[in-house]
């Protein structure tokens, strides 16, 4: 099952499951982007329509502030709403009710409010899609408590991890990697759901750690691939969930290992990988054998030219680099 | 006068634009005496334009509020003690303390909370709309909002989605006839209530708002149409606010005509509704004035409410933050 399948799929038991689930958003009538229907991508009338009507199913005009709050709103008075705001950078234009409405309001109103919903994104980088679609903004989101975050990285994840989104009572932002988009693996027909703030090992190492997010995460497998060829044992972790993370699972493994690579797909500064190469150097600075390192995408913006782009996210080539430097070895000839 | 309008209703109606009056005259007393921190903003001069809208909504109907904020959850009914502890910052206070007065909120009358950003809760109450349309439960919702608030893009957003989904929705803006202290026609383009012709929805200016049956009529013509399943209605009432922009603004500056003032406060709804009362022969003085004290002691029981609770344990600063928290990695 692809990525996108895998959410479509989540998607669709989530809507048989519970009627106050609904999907709002652009284009989702259509299926356009291929997750509301089943191999039917592009249909003229995508068969989630056909299966759920349209009052669960809902095309938006394009006004992504109304969206958002609006979501908020149902969410408040009994509705479950996935949203799906397509690309990534779109959710700026309705940060006043991300940050000011859904962030604060169950806190501000002494907790009379809950905000069950979703919101779906799409971060199209490495697509030569230009400055205004290739935005990886999940450290912006994590900055805003009240928030729930979560990245996953593959199809199994996230199906399971979309489930959980649904079914809980907080506002949970997804982030989806286009460059996962085509990755396929076998997915469990069954239901399952995914904890948030449960991380996975996808591979074991005792040499250096690599914590890997998002798009990042096949890179890091591929770097750790690459690795142990040359000898060098690498444990790659993926948070999976951004807010709640699993800080213990990060711990547990670099208290094992003595070294961190963090690989994030997003701009350095106050990334995720910030975040955690703060926590570690806090509360694991004693397990440490050499300085940590962060393989993040520069604080610049995406240029179109794929000459330009392609080079500038985290890949298996830096990440492995980055592994070999801490622990001084030398790249082979 | 419609006949469904018995004489508890209407003196409901007075008995809570008291309410608001004497609440707020209290609450700008306790500003200037330092026992409410923060910023106020009081609805005195704005009442029959709150309760009259209020008023036409059910019980169990949805309304979302902004900074002007105290009257919207008093005119749906809530009770004064826990919205004055609030604005002390008590644990007893409707949102435990952490919301004060900009951001009241009590859901159990349909209050789905006030906003200090401008605007910011319109979408929100479309939202409820929604949740309304898609189960079917027949509830209506309002979105209060100020002339300033108009300017904001978020309005002609909900307006649009709300014209197309037909959802159950009332915005009702509240023209007060200046933002702070920008008269509103430097800042706006047209008349607030024919932008709804845009949105093919019926857009109705209420002249006179500070009537209490002139504004509960036009809205409660809004709230039955929304609930026949007929779509929203956009409301511009024009009224005054008899205070300042906020307690304790000095600003040094009188943005406001004095004649301009002196005809407004001549029309205090309060007045107006208790005169029209007495002339119609609905309630005599003597019932008047007994609501009038009942009220004074209801607001009196609500100080001292608001003095004897205990402040909040600061022990948990995540406390609500989620439904479902998780631990902090500490």
């Amino acid at each position: 099952m692809s990525y996108l399948g895998a959410i479509g799929a989540a998607q669709r038991e989530a809507m048989d499951a519970d009627d106050r689930v609904i999907i709002i958003g652009e284009d989702v009538e259509a299926n356009v982007y291929g997750t509301t229907g089943a191999g039917k991508a592009r249909a003229a009338e995508g068969d989630f329509l056909q299966r759920y009507g349209k009052n669960r199913i809902r095309n938006t005009p394009i006004s992504e502030e109304v969206i958002v709050g609006a979501a908020a709103g149902a969410a408040m008075t009994g509705l479950r709403p996935i949203v799906d705001l397509s690309y990534s950078s779109f959710t700026y234009l309705a940060m006043d009710q991300f940050v000011n409405q859904i962030a604060k309001n169950r806190f501000m109103f002494g907790g009379q409010a809950s905000i069950p919903v979703v919101f779906r994104s799409a971060m199209f980088y490495g697509l030569n899609t230009g400055a205004h679609h290739s935005d990886r903004p999940y450290p912006m989101y994590m900055n805003v408590p009240g928030l729930k975050i979560i990245t996953p990285a593959s199809p199994s994840d996230a199906k399971g991890l979309l489930r959980s989104a649904v079914d809980c009572d907080d506002p949970v932002l997804i982030f989806e990697a286009c460059p996962l988009w085509p990755m396929k693996e076998e997915v469990e027909e069954e239901e399952y759901w995914i904890p948030l703030g449960v991380g996975r090992i996808l591979r074991e190492g005792s040499d250096i750690t690599i914590v890997a997010i998002s798009g990042a995460v096949p890179e890091a497998v591929a770097a750790a691939d690459e690795l142990a060829k040359e000898g060098i044992s690498a444990e790659v972790f993926d948070p999976r969930t951004l807010v709640p993370m699993d800080v213990e699972g990060i711990m547990k493994s670099v208290t094992k290992t003595g070294r961190l690579v963090v690989a994030d797909p997003a701009h350095q500064t106050c990334s995720a990988a910030a975040e955690i190469s703060a926590l570690v150097a806090e509360h694991a600075w004693g397990s440490l054998k050499a300085p940590i390192k962060r393989v993040t995408t520069p604080d610049t913006q995406i240029p179109f030219s794929p000459a330009l782009e392609k080079h500038l996210y985290p890949n298996r080539l830096t990440i492995a680099a980055a592994a070999r430097s801490i622990l001084q070895v030398s790249q082979p000839v | 006068m419609s006949s469904q309008l018995d004489k508890d209703f209407l003196l409901e109606a007075q008995r809570r634009m008291v309410r608001i009056r004497l609440f707020d005259e209290r609450a700008s007393k306790m500003v200037k005496r330092g026992q409410i921190p923060g910023t106020v903003h009081t609805s005195i001069g704005q009442e029959a334009q709150v309760v009259g809208a209020c008023m036409a909504l059910g019980d169990q109907d949805y309304m979302t509020g902004n900074h002007r904020s105290h009257g919207h959850p008093i005119g749906k009914g809530s009770p004064l003690s826990p919205l004055m502890a609030e604005l002390v910052g008590k644990a007893t206070g409707v949102c435990k303390g952490r919301g004060g007065s900009l951001h009241l909120a009590d859901f159990s009358v349909g209050s789905l909370g006030e906003s200090g950003i401008v605007g910011s809760s319109i979408p929100i109450a479309t939202g409820a709309a929604l949740s309304s349309k898609v189960l079917n439960n027949g509830k209506v919702s309002l979105a209060f909002f100020g002339d300033g608030a108009a300017n904001q893009g978020n309005l002609y957003e909900s307006m649009n989605l709300a014209g197309v989904w037909k959802l159950p929705v009332i915005f009702l803006c509240e023209n007060n006839l200046y933002a702070l202290s920008t008269p509103a026609h430097t800042v706006t383009s047209g008349v607030i209530a024919s932008r709804a012709a845009g949105f093919d929805i019926p857009g109705i200016r209420v002249e006179d708002g500070q009537d209490f049956l002139n504004v509960f009529n036009v809205v409660k013509t809004a709230v039955d149409r929304a609930r026949r399943g007929e779509g929203p209605s956009l409301i511009e009432v024009v009224t005054y606010r008899f205070n300042e922009h906020s307690e304790g603004l000095r600003l040094g500056v009188d943005y406001r005509d004095q004649d301009e003032k002196a005809q407004w406060l001549a029309k205090d709804p309060i007045v107006l509704f208790r005169e029209y009362l007495i002339k119609e022969g609905i309630a005599n003085a003597s019932e008047l004035d007994a609501l009038y004290t009942a009220v004074e002691v209801e607001v009196e029981e609500a100080f001292e409410f608001s003095q004897s609770s205990p402040f909040p344990d600061a022990s948990d600063p995540y406390l609500n933050l989620y439904t479902e928290p998780f631990e902090v990695y500490a």
